[in-house]
């Protein structure tokens, strides 16, 4: 029972990863580029809601509603500043841009908040510590996990939707499949572009929320959830958009996993099986990434 | 119209690089054991600067992840010192052990392209740092010492470990400026260009690629080791920290990616930097991000790769140059 157990938490584990890698996922499938700063700004998010619940005392959910379109808006802006100057540049520059970028947040994270660290889960209102115990205790199930799980699926449905459902998504595809097409027949691709970053960190801010309410965060925790969300995109398919929420599952499953076997060996199962997913996926050269799939 | 590879400057730089190498093997001789330390380190961060360099350059391969060689170096050496091999033999092997790795690693890594072979390589010195955490015998997550150094004379340690470094920089960037210059260079520096329009000309990209790998594999163990070495204490936490990566790119791209002279201008600079702000503190790392991330985005090839275009230096030649024809010097190869 306690390894059905461990697969469970590691279902609801999974949801976590998986909505901290829902924008990497969007931007890479947009884009073309990795954010290394993605982990950054998901701590970004957290201590912006963190600031807010601090000063007025309100619920983390209604603090974040109101970080949500600060955190857009600055999506928007690190689109059309640096993002989109580094596309330009080739495959290298918009990862040295970003990962610099990553240094930079963390460090301001750390002159503005301290190095200490931080928590939101007591303020929910007990949400973090409820669960439902079955089988006599083999298997819990926790309202968090339950909440994070519903949450990815409204995420990455809303997503799905999005793009396949109105104009703006349509012509957000067009962008992805071919940004010099999509000028051609009236589609401004820079404004497609922020958008796609500005969705992509509001989502990451969510992400951040829920690192928060489910442990601790402080202002170097950005680099780890950039990690675990990459792994997520690779082991679900770059480029393919459910395969991220399944890829963040298969992840979570993994660390549960190897928690099971030894506390230690959580976060290292998650690696090898990253590392295995690379090693098999890309065992054939390819010369260019797949293309994207929805 | 000639093809031409010195010039009357580089003649005289190259030699006068020589020459300074010389001196430096003097400096222990001379100044007191903290400049000997402080030397040191700016010698790990040439190293650190030319192998990163050598990778991303001219392999196009941007690691974040260099760091696993220096940590598995510096616990190689511990490793090595524990089962009784005399501390500065234990050193070599730890860099032969070290740098051998890399062979396997590159066998999946070079696989990959862009984000996936970053953080891929990321992942690695993440599993390599949690392994090592793991192991009671070096430390695990406390750190360990390299006691067997503490028996030699401070004063003579310091100018062995110093001389080591030495002779590790001058190997591996001899090394690097060898190979640059090798017939092989020509299709190392064709990859940097444009690696598909190499690849289309016949040039095995991934050979070049493993051979770069390799080299940078060997180069950033021995760097690992020296600051095993030069520190004399290490810790998982640190030595297989992803901040090594941040003052690598730093350095390679405030002097010139891709450049031969470029890495070591920017190695100096961040070593000026590091002793004006001994402190070091936030502040200090968002001014070495922006940075990076400026010249990542302004200045693509550093101040050295701006220099060389604007004032036609050419110090230490990697490069051929076509020259009469019209115009004086054309652009690098």
């Amino acid at each position: 029972m306690s390894y059905a157990n461990a697969v469970l938490q590691g279902v609801f584990l999974g949801a976590f990863y998986a909505v901290l890698a829902c924008g990497l996922s969007l931007m890479f499938g947009v884009m073309r580029i990795i954010n290394l700063a993605h982990g950054d700004i998901a701590v970004l998010g957290a201590y912006v809601t963190f600031a807010i619940v601090d000063r007025t005392g309100a619920s983390p959910f209604v603090a974040f509603l109101a970080a949500l379109p600060v955190m857009i808006a600055l999506g928007y802006v690190l689109q059309l500043t640096i993002l989109e100057r580094a596309l330009r540049s080739g495959l290298l520059v918009p990862l040295l841009a970003t990962f610099g970028l990553s240094i930079v947040i963390q460090n301001l994270l750390l002159l503005v908040f301290s190095p200490d660290v931080r928590a939101l889960g007591a303020s929910t209102g007990g949400l973090n510590t409820a669960s439902l115990s079955l089988f006599s205790g083999g298997i819990t199930i926790p309202a968090l996990g339950v909440t994070l799980l519903a949450v990815a699926l409204v995420v990455f449905g809303a997503l799905h939707l999005f793009l396949s459902r109105t104009r703006a998504g349509w012509r957000m595809r067009a962008t992805a499949e071919d940004p010099d097409a999509a000028e051609l027949i009236g589609i401004d691709s820079r404004a497609v572009y922020a958008w796609a970053t500005a969705i992509a960190v509001g989502i990451a801010a969510l992400g951040g929320l829920f690192l928060a309410i489910r442990s601790v965060f402080d202002p170097v925790s950005g680099p780890v959830q950039l990690i675990f969300a990459f792994e997520a995109v690779v082991i679900g398919g770059m480029g393919s958009l459910w395969g991220t929420l399944l890829g963040g599952i298969a992840l979570g499953v993994a660390q549960t996993l190897g928690a099971q076997v030894n506390p230690e060996y959580a976060v290292l199962a998650g690696h090898v099986l990253f590392l295995a997913v690379l090693t098999v996926r890309f065992g054939r050269v390819q010369l260019l990434p797949a293309r994207v799939r929805r | 119209m000639k093809v031409q590879r010195w010039t009357r400057t580089s003649r005289i730089f190259t030699a006068a690089t020589a020459v300074v190498a010389l001196l430096l093997a003097a400096v222990p001789e001379v100044f007191s054991s903290d400049v000997v330390q402080k030397l040191t380190t700016l010698l790990i961060l040439i190293l650190l600067a030319a192998m990163w360099n050598a990778l991303a350059g001219y392999g196009g391969l941007l690691s974040v992840g260099q760091q696993a060689f220096i940590g598995i170096g510096a616990y190689a050496t511990i490793y090595f010192a524990d089962l009784g091999v005399p501390p500065y033999l234990a050193m070599l092997v730890a860099v032969l052990l070290a740098g051998v790795i890399s062979v396997p690693i590159s066998l999946f890594a070079l696989r990959l392209r862009a984000a996936q072979f970053a953080i891929g390589m990321w992942v690695t010195a993440e599993a390599a740092s949690i392994i090592v955490r793991q192991d009671q015998n070096l430390g695990a997550g406390t750190g360990i010492a390299l006691s067997q150094l503490f028996k030699i004379d401070p004063i003579f340690r310091q100018a062995y470990t110093y001389w080591l470094a030495l002779a590790f920089t001058v190997i591996f960037l001899g090394l690097l400026f060898y190979l640059l210059r090798s017939p092989l260079g020509a299709s190392l520096q064709a990859i940097r260009d444009d690696e598909d329009a190499a690849r289309s000309l016949g040039v095995n990209v991934t050979a070049r690629k493993r051979l770069l790998f390799v080299l940078a594999g060997f180069g950033c163990s021995a760097a690992g080791v020296l600051v095993a070495a030069n520190t004399l204490f290490i810790e998982p936490g640190s030595v297989f920290s992803v901040q090594w990566s941040a003052y690598m790119i730093f350095m390679v791209l405030v002097g010139g990616l891709g450049t031969f002279e470029g890495p070591i201008v920017g190695a100096i600079l961040l070593f000026a930097i590091q002793t004006t702000f001994t402190q070091g503190g936030p502040w200090y790392l968002v001014g070495l991000g922006a940075t990076a991330a400026f010249f990542a985005l302004v200045l693509p090839r550093g101040l050295w790769g701006a220099a060389e275009e604007r004032l036609g230096w050419r110090l230490l030649p990697v490069g051929y140059w076509v020259v009469g024809a019209g115009n004086k010097e054309t652009t690098r190869p």
